[in-house]
Formats: structure tokens, C-alpha cells, sequence
């Protein structure tokens, strides 16, 4: 109970202070934000957009995570938590996809360019998608479930080929990427004043936290439905 | 090699529903176990798991020679005649047979494949595309692929399917020749079909 | 009964029977043969009369050799392990064959069939499309070659979860796109580059990458198989 309302209260704190805090070019108070030319007001994103993205992420690894553990005890349950993170992670990507396009609309003029972060969400996207497909095809129960891990697997193995690989080809328009002509830098970079990296690292948190506790209600919620199932 | 199969508290559920629990047997060489239940009681699905089609939901079944058989060396000893056991009807019979036989990792004997073909009946055929056979005539084949690798474990479901009475007789003489050989596995609702049964799993009250 | 048989050559054997069966019945119903080459036709048609006789830039045209390659690829190479659900056949391959040979042989059967069916579109473009051309063979060759390993070896594994499924046809290329993308995005590069006239040493990080791809691909594949193909 008290976790919950410290969430609750950390995440509203989080909120305030990424939309409230003022931007000024020449912080003099511990609530102002420094101006980054050519962001400006638009680097409240960050906040959002970089946990949104970041937990889509990780709900997939936990899926992964537990879609192996069913591959070596045929535990219903742990596919129960494998497709509870991966239905959370869908909704983060595209959460993840839509502040990235609109920070893409404000920035570099137009929502999308296929730059190879962008490429990379969307390929996300296109997983979980899949994942989602391939679950509603098959009825038998312990088969879904078989297949479901053994794909989100070989969906794994490949995505490291975008992440590390694709940016050596080509340029792009993400802060941090080969050719990126302002260097807004890759996120955590020295351009974040102090009072920035501490709202940034609190919103990270708070949103993995807020993840966590999603994931054990909804898996909560997936047994019970599972069991009166079994029962009728 | 002497073969032994042996199953303690089987269980078998597809999606939540139970097909059969707690079943136990162990059949040895020289013996008959017949399966035994109403339509729909999971005859079939005991005999995929007999045969390594199935991994059960829980228990335990398994095959020793002088200890336990791995996977592979399993599918070496057995042998399945089943309705829901297709063949390839775009080939002929002795293509089938050879196929199947390779599909083993065997050498194939011509030879042999026309003797056992005649025993079945199907020699003067063997080059015709199964496609063109009729259900008695695909029955008798579906035996000629069991038998070619002379294994140690037949296993029937539903053995006179489709068979006239010569059929049938031909059959009878295959489960002597192999109860004397090796173990014997039968599954059906007519128990006239097999006689000597030493073992006998009812699958009507397991629910 | 049959002596001097190592594990090897059993194995060996049983592989070289799943591509031989799939290869003789292929043989006999051509089926799945004049499906692709009629695709690739009407494909590479349709894209002729789109372009109505302008030109497109030869970056352009890179990326569409290589969706029509997708989509042919999409048509045709789930066939192998589609038509054994379909028909019942799986059993007999379940009884009698170790899962490594099933998908020894059919991977071999993709890998044969996938360089059929891109041999025929890279050459039909090259003769009617006539805003590409090839400037470093070297790099396009690679290319090609490497690409359709990679993309029978990834729509081979697809290729047998689907089959699996209720509704394969659609679900084949939703499943089959977002492991394939990392595949796609290189060798269309690699495409460009030839086009291009670079020299050869320019594509060699591509090379890397479509190397690297297949060796994770097949040993992914090899490793989770049993699992998709046991019930």
C-alpha cells in the first residue's frame, strides 16, 4: 500500500517537474533547466520518451525471460508472465513511437525518416505485433505457448543486428547518431545539468517501478482468470 | 536386444481438459498389452505417446534395452500402424518403403521391400502411385513400412481398418510373428481383433 | 539388421531423404516451382508497367529487387513444411527421422529453392528493367548469394512455426518481416553499393553483417527446432 503511494507521489513529482520547471537560458535556481539550443522547450520529451522506450525494451527481455523458462518447465504460469510483459511492452512501444515521432514533427521537420533508432522502435513494434499474430493462431494452449517463446527467441537473436550494426551504415537524425550535426549527444550526456539528470534518472525509475507493479497485477489478475478456466 | 516398456502414473491433458490419468503398465518380450476403451477415451493419444509423438503432461513412460533408450534410439524400435498415419501417395509403394526406410537412416534392400510386399499382397502393385490404391491396399501398406525395419515394438491402432478377410488374415499372422519376436501393442474397440493379451490398459474409467 | 552405420551416416542418410522426397515430389507436381516462376513474372511485370517507362534512381531500384525476391520468397518457401501439416505427412517424419535431419533436409530444400527463385528475378531484372545496372559484379554477386542463404535459412524456421498454426498464409510474412528486416536492409545496401561502382572493399562491413546473420540464424534455428517440431 505504501509502495503504491510512493509511486504514485514519486511519479507526480516526476511529472511536475519535467512539464513545470522553467527554462531559462541562464539557470539561477535549483528548479530551472538550462537551454539546449535547438531544443528548448521541446527537451521536456526526454523525460517521457526515453523510459516509454527504454521499458519497451526491457517488457520484451522479461517476456523472453519467462517464454524460456516455459521452454524448460512447462510451467503455464510462466507463460501467463510471458505474454502480461509482452502485452505491456506493446503498449510502451507505442507509446515509445508516437512522443518519438512527435519529437521528430517538432525537430526535424517531419514525423518520420527511418533514421536507425526510429527503425529500430518500429521494428519493436513489428514483434510484438507478430507475437500478438502468432498467439491468436493457434488454439491448443501448451503449443501457443511453445511457439510463442520460440519465436520471441529468434526475434531477440536478430535485434542486436539493428542496435549495433545499422547505425555503422548509415547516418542518422537521433541525438547521438553517426553524423548528428548539433550533437545534442546521446541522452545522458554532459549537456544535462545536474538538476536535469536527477529529474531523467527519477522518471526512469519511476517508470520501470510503475512496470514492475503493472506486470505482478495484471499476472495476478491472468492466474485468477486462468484457474476459474480450469475450474468450469 | 530385450525391450521392456514400462509406464507409472501417465497423464495426459490438452488444454486443461484431462484426457487420461494414473495409468501404470510394463510389457516385456513375448508380450501383448491392449489398449482398450470407448471412441473418444484417448486410445490414440496413449499410442502417440507409446510412440514418441506425445510428451505426456505427467508421469512417466519409457523403453529400456539394458538401461533407458534416448529419443532416437526409441524411434528405431518401433513400428505404427494407424488411420492417422498418412503416406506419401504421390510415390509408389516400393518408393514409400524406401523412403521411409532412409527417412531411419537405413540401407535399403530391394529385395526384401518385394518380399514383404508380397506378403502383403501388394507386390504386383509396388510401382503403381499409391495415390491410386484402395483403403484396404494403403492399410496393407501402411504395414509393409512398419515391418521393414523389423522392429522390436508393433504398435496397431485400430489394426483391421479397412481389411476384407484376406487382409485380415494376413494381419492375424503379422501379431504372431511378432508376439513371438517382440512386444505387441494393440489398440481398439474390437477385441476380437487380438487374442493372448497379457496386459491390459482401460482407458474408460480414467478420467 | 544393417551393420557398419555410424550415427553420421545415419543421420546424413535420413537428411539427404527429407530433401530428396521434398526435391522428387516438387519434381512431380511442380507445384511450388511454377508458382514462383509465374510470381516473379507477374511481379516484375506489374513493376514495369508502374514505372510506365520512366526511370526510377538505381537506389530505388536496389530496394525493389530485393522485395520482390521477399515477397517470392514470402510465396513459396513455407510450402516444405506447410504441405506435411496439411496433408498428415508430419506423423511419418515424427516417427521415423531424427528433427535435426527433418530440418537438415528442408532447410537444404529452402536454400536450393531460395537460389532458384532469386537467380530468376536478379536475371529477369537485369534484362528488363533498364534503369539498373550492375557496376561491381563482385559486390552484386556476394550480395545475392549471401542474401538468399540468409533469407532461406530465417523463412526456413518461420516456415515450421507457422505451419503449426491455423492461419498460415497471412501470418507467414507478418512473422517472417522483423527477423528478415536486418537481412533486407544490408543486402539492399550492398545492392546499392554494386550499383554505385564502389569498389569491393566498401561492402565488406555488409558482407560481415550477412555472414554474421546466417551463422545466428541456422545455429538459433538448429538449437530451438526440437522444440516447434515435438508435440
Amino acid at each position: 500500500m505504501t509502495l503504491r503511494i510512493s509511486l504514485g507521489i514519486l511519479l507526480t513529482l516526476v511529472i511536475v517537474a519535467a512539464i513545470g520547471f522553467p527554462i531559462s537560458a541562464s539557470p539561477q535556481h535549483w528548479y530551472e533547466f538550462p537551454l539546449i539550443p535547438g531544443l528548448e522547450e521541446k527537451a521536456r520529451l526526454i523525460f517521457f520518451h526515453v523510459p516509454t522506450a527504454w521499458l519497451s525494451v526491457m517488457a520484451f527481455c522479461t517476456s523472453m525471460f519467462y517464454g524460456i523458462l516455459y521452454l524448460r518447465r512447462r510451467d503455464p504460469m510462466d507463460d501467463i508472465s510471458s505474454s502480461v510483459a509482452a502485452g505491456l511492452g506493446f503498449l510502451f512501444c507505442i507509446l515509445a513511437t508516437v512522443t518519438g515521432a512527435i519529437w521528430a514533427k517538432f525537430n526535424w521537420g517531419s514525423f518520420w525518416n527511418w533514421d536507425p533508432r526510429e527503425t529500430s522502435i518500429f521494428v519493436l513494434l513489428l514483434i510484438y505485433g507478430a507475437y500478438f499474430s502468432l498467439r491468436s493462431a493457434v488454439d491448443v494452449e501448451e503449443k501457443r505457448a511453445t511457439l510463442s517463446s520460440v519465436y520471441s527467441i529468434i526475434a531477440a537473436v536478430t535485434v542486436p543486428f539493428f542496435i549495433f550494426i545499422m547505425p555503422r551504415i548509415m547516418t542518422g537524425l537521433h541525438p547521438g547518431a553517426k553524423g548528428d550535426p548539433d550533437g545534442a549527444g546521446p541522452v545522458v550526456e554532459f549537456k544535462m545539468s545536474p538538476n536535469m539528470r536527477v529529474v531523467f534518472f527519477a522518471s526512469l525509475i519511476g517508470f520501470t517501478l510503475l512496470f514492475i507493479w503493472m506486470f505482478r497485477l495484471r499476472v495476478r489478475a491472468a492466474r485468477l482468470e486462468y484457474f476459474e478456466h480450469a475450474k468450469g | 536386444m530385450e525391450i521392456r516398456i514400462s509406464a507409472r502414473g501417465l497423464r495426459m491433458a490438452f488444454n486443461r481438459r484431462t484426457v487420461f490419468q494414473g495409468i501404470d503398465f510394463s510389457v516385456g518380450n513375448g508380450e501383448t498389452l491392449l489398449v482398450a476403451g470407448r471412441n473418444g477415451s484417448g486410445k490414440s493419444t496413449l499410442v502417440k505417446i507409446l510412440c514418441g509423438l506425445l510428451t505426456p503432461t505427467g508421469g512417466k513412460v519409457e523403453m529400456t534395452g539394458e538401461k533407458p533408450l534416448d529419443a532416437h534410439a526409441w524411434r528405431g524400435h518401433i513400428g505404427l500402424v494407424a488411420p492417422y498415419l498418412q503416406v506419401y501417395d504421390e510415390f509408389s509403394a516400393i518408393e514409400n518403403l524406401r523412403l521411409t526406410m532412409a527417412l531411419r537412416g537405413l540401407l535399403s534392400d530391394d529385395g526384401a521391400h518385394r518380399s514383404l510386399l508380397e506378403r502383403l499382397a501388394l507386390d504386383v502393385r509396388r510401382s503403381d502411385p499409391v495415390r491410386g490404391f484402395s483403403s484396404g491396399m494403403k492399410q496393407r501398406l501402411k504395414y509393409a513400412l512398419a515391418l521393414s525395419h523389423q522392429p522390436s515394438v508393433l504398435v496397431l491402432d485400430e489394426p483391421m481398418a479397412n481389411l476384407d478377410s484376406d487382409g485380415t488374415m494376413i494381419v492375424r499372422s503379422i501379431m504372431e510373428e511378432q508376439r513371438r519376436r517382440g512386444i505387441l501393442v494393440v489398440a481398439t474397440n474390437d477385441l476380437s481383433d487380438v487374442s493372448a493379451v497379457q496386459t491390459r490398459v482401460d482407458l474408460d474409467d480414467r478420467r | 539388421m544393417t551393420a557398419a552405420n555410424t550415427p553420421l551416416l545415419r543421420w546424413l542418410r535420413a537428411t539427404g531423404a527429407v530433401f530428396m522426397k521434398d526435391w522428387r515430389s516438387e519434381l512431380r507436381t511442380r507445384y511450388a516451382i511454377s508458382a514462383l516462376v509465374m510470381f516473379v513474372i507477374t511481379t516484375i511485370s506489374i513493376i514495369l508497367f508502374a514505372l510506365g517507362g520512366e526511370g526510377a534512381s538505381p537506389e530505388v531500384l536496389s530496394g525493389m529487387l530485393w522485395v520482390v525476391i521477399f515477397f517470392a520468397a514470402m510465396s513459396g518457401l513455407a510450402r516444405t513444411f506447410v504441405m506435411e501439416e496439411e496433408r498428415g505427412t508430419a506423423m511419418m517424419l515424427q516417427l521415423t527421422t531424427a528433427p535435426s535431419a527433418v530440418f537438415a533436409g528442408k532447410l537444404l530444400f529452402n536454400l536450393v529453392l531460395g537460389a532458384g527463385l532469386t537467380v530468376l528475378t536478379v536475371v529477369l531484372y537485369l534484362i528488363f528493367i533498364s534503369g539498373f545496372t550492375v557496376k561491381t559484379y563482385s559486390i552484386f554477386l556476394g550480395a545475392i548469394t549471401l542474401g538468399s542463404i540468409g533469407l532461406a535459412a530465417a523463412s526456413t524456421i518461420i516456415a515450421a512455426i507457422i505451419a503449426r498454426a491455423n492461419t498460415k498464409g497471412t501470418l507467414y510474412p507478418v512473422l517472417s518481416f522483423p527477423i528478415l528486416l536486418p537481412l533486407l536492409m544490408t543486402v539492399i545496401s550492398a545492392t546499392r553499393l554494386a550499383a554505385d561502382g564502389m569498389p569491393f572493399s566498401e561492402a565488406l562491413g555488409e558482407f560481415q553483417i550477412l555472414i554474421s546473420y546466417i551463422v545466428v540464424v541456422v545455429t538459433t534455428s538448429v538449437l530451438l527446432f526440437e522444440y516447434i517440431w515435438k508435440d
